[in-house]
């Protein structure tokens, strides 16, 4: 019983927030800024699996969130709304509910897919080279969708408030909530399955010692690919769910500003491990919301936090250690595997 | 068939021949030394049978598979397992989980078996789970298996590493100077693990070593180069009589 304690409060947590939501007790900035928190956990906690677990810098996390976000909107927008160059709406808006879970695997599996750029360098680069390279990625990804006439170039890209439309038509509950609740919990859950593996074990491996990895049977270039696939794979999932959020997107909104961002976030938690990932991505949603009345100041407090947070605990709020290595009693409760 | 065999092994770094035409044949549960000064090119040996160099001549056959082009940890799943100098344990990660990555070939599941779980990924995890916990306990190690190698001495840390490459279940093992840096009580505890483990497991040995007492203690026969050149192969009696040997050591004596 204990050992599901975790998951049922999880999901207990999730149903009580969306009914809060329903019925008007948390109004719809509350409702905003826990979405938002959501896909923040979502991209720090899969950048972590790259510049944590394994070691490298990969600042151009934006980028593959980008292509996630375009990916998933081109495909609703296609399927359920009208736009002057895709055309008419090819399915029912009932079937939004449906559709929407592929469209954001789509986005994922592209996301995935463009994640080779990075994925296919590391192989025979390292540290700042291919830190350089994820910068390069980034740069390609925004200035290809700045230049592409047929998706809005740089004005940007709308219409998939129709599938969230769509959804509410079939059911009126806070479908975009509930999505982002559970793509959360998806990739934490997927995250932490995959380093307490003996397979997933080799990504700090290779951090560690890359030769003595590769000595030891461990696969490197394989254990690359599917850390830097995976990690832009969710990335891209949290860039789907942020478009259908938002209704629009903007190539810019996912520049060099948004994956330094999400590093922020890593760096302020901790390089390893996933609760900090979580933690360090709620406090900082909640520190921007806070911080709103100081308008543009608080990109010169922010930052300034960041360099005492690095002058008096540089390995961030909780280091390499996960929450239950902390409180071992909550190990009991605490199996979210 | 041999269980090593190399040919006509040659290694070129620019202008320097680090390793010129060495030959060697390994039996089934042999117990090998490679001496030689320092910079004779022992290390780079070690390097090219593992697959961590490309040689620029010659061949190496693994059980009768020629290695060339190979990549180390396809050598490694051949049977080939090494420790190094200087020791390189993951140092953030505990002893448990070294014992566990280095087992990483067999984990053999795939990353959909690991999302879901699967019956193969349950078993697999186990298998090598317990793998890691029995040599643990074989090489007393299990005291310290949720410790990091980083915080336990020296001589611990050359334990844990010859336990991980024990890991591999190796039929050839590789010690690059296994007594470097060790006090002389844990050089006996060394020489007693070694001879422990090649009467236990089925597994050939070839070390490099300058302690003396650690080579003529263990091995049968003794191999000795310099400047990448084999200038005596023999059993240790044989080698300590050896002119070359002890002119490549202790210089020539005439003024």
């Amino acid at each position: 019983m204990q050992k599901h304690t975790f998951t049922i409060s999880l999901f207990a947590g999730i149903f009580v927030l969306t009914a809060m939501a329903q019925f008007g007790v948390i109004n719809q900035y509350l409702v905003s800024v826990i979405m938002l928190m959501g896909v923040n956990i979502m991209l720090s906690t899969s950048l972590n699996l790259v510049n944590g677990y394994m070691g490298e810098f990969s600042c151009g996390h934006g980028g593959f969130m980008c292509v996630g976000a375009y990916v998933s909107s081109i495909v609703t927008v296609l399927l359920f709304s009208k736009n002057h160059i895709l055309g008419a709406p090819l399915l029912p808006p009932s079937l939004a509910l449906f559709a929407f879970p592929l469209a954001l695997f789509a986005g994922a599996a592209v996301a995935a897919v463009a994640g080779l750029v990075v994925a296919i360098p590391s192989f025979k680069t390292r540290g700042d080279y291919l830190a350089i390279i994820t910068l390069a990625a980034n740069y390609i990804v925004i200035s290809a969708i700045d230049n592409m006439e047929i998706i809005g170039g740089p004005r940007g890209f709308m219409g998939m408030n129709a599938t969230v439309n769509g959804m509410e038509g079939l059911l009126d509950i806070p479908w975009m909530l509930l999505w982002v609740l559970f793509g959360t919990v998806f990739t934490v859950w997927l995250l932490r399955r995959f380093v307490s593996s003996t397979l997933g074990k080799g990504v700090p491996a290779i951090a560690q010692d890359e030769i003595a990895a590769e000595i030891m049977s461990v696969d490197t270039n394989r254990m690359k690919l599917i850390a830097f696939m995976l990690s832009s794979g969710l990335a891209g999932l949290a860039g789907g769910l942020f478009a259908h959020i938002l209704g629009y997107v903007n190539p810019h909104s996912f520049d060099i500003m948004k994956s330094t961002e999400v590093m922020v976030m890593v760096y302020l938690g901790g390089m390893g491990s996933l609760s900090g990932a979580t933690l360090s991505a709620i406090l900082f949603t909640v520190l921007l919301e806070v911080l709103r009345p100081l308008e543009i100041w608080k990109w010169v407090v922010i930052p300034l936090l960041l360099i005492l947070l690095m002058q008096f605990r540089p390995e961030g709020i909780m280091g390499n250690k996960e929450l239950s290595d902390l409180f071992p009693k909550l190990k009991k409760y605490y199996s979210f595997k | 068939m041999p269980l090593l065999e190399a040919k006509g092994l040659t290694r070129r770094f620019g202008g320097l021949i680090a390793v010129n035409d060495f030959n060697i044949e390994l039996g089934e549960r042999e117990m090998v030394a490679l001496i030689g000064p320092n910079g004779a090119g022992k290390t780079t040996v070690f390097n090219l049978v593992s697959g961590f160099y490309q040689p620029s001549e010659g061949a190496i056959t693994i059980n009768g598979k020629d290695t060339r082009s190979m990549r180390p940890h396809q050598v490694t799943s051949l049977g080939v397992a090494r420790t190094f100098q200087g020791i390189r344990l993951w140092g953030e990660m505990t002893v448990l989980d070294n014992i566990r990555v280095s087992q990483h070939y067999r984990a053999g599941y795939s990353l959909l078996d690991c999302f879901l779980r699967t019956k193969k990924y349950m078993g697999r995890e186990a298998e090598i789970e317990r793998v890691a916990w029995e040599l643990l306990e074989a090489m007393d190690l299990k005291e310290y298996a949720l410790e990091l190698p980083r915080n336990l001495s020296y001589g611990l840390q050359r334990r844990v590493e010859i336990a991980r490459a024990m890991s591999l279940k190796p039929s050839l093992l590789l010690l690059d100077e296994p007594a470097a840096g060790l006090n002389s009580a844990d050089v006996e505890g060394l020489i007693k693990l070694v001879r422990w483990i090649h009467e236990t497991f089925p597994v050939t040995i070839w070390m490099i070593e300058h302690q003396m007492k650690v080579v003529m203690s263990l091995c049968t026969r003794i191999k000795v180069v310099d400047f990448g050149a084999t200038i005596a192969d023999g059993t240790p009696t044989e080698i300590q009589a050896n002119p070359a040997v002890i002119k490549a050591y202790l210089g020539d004596d005439t003024i």
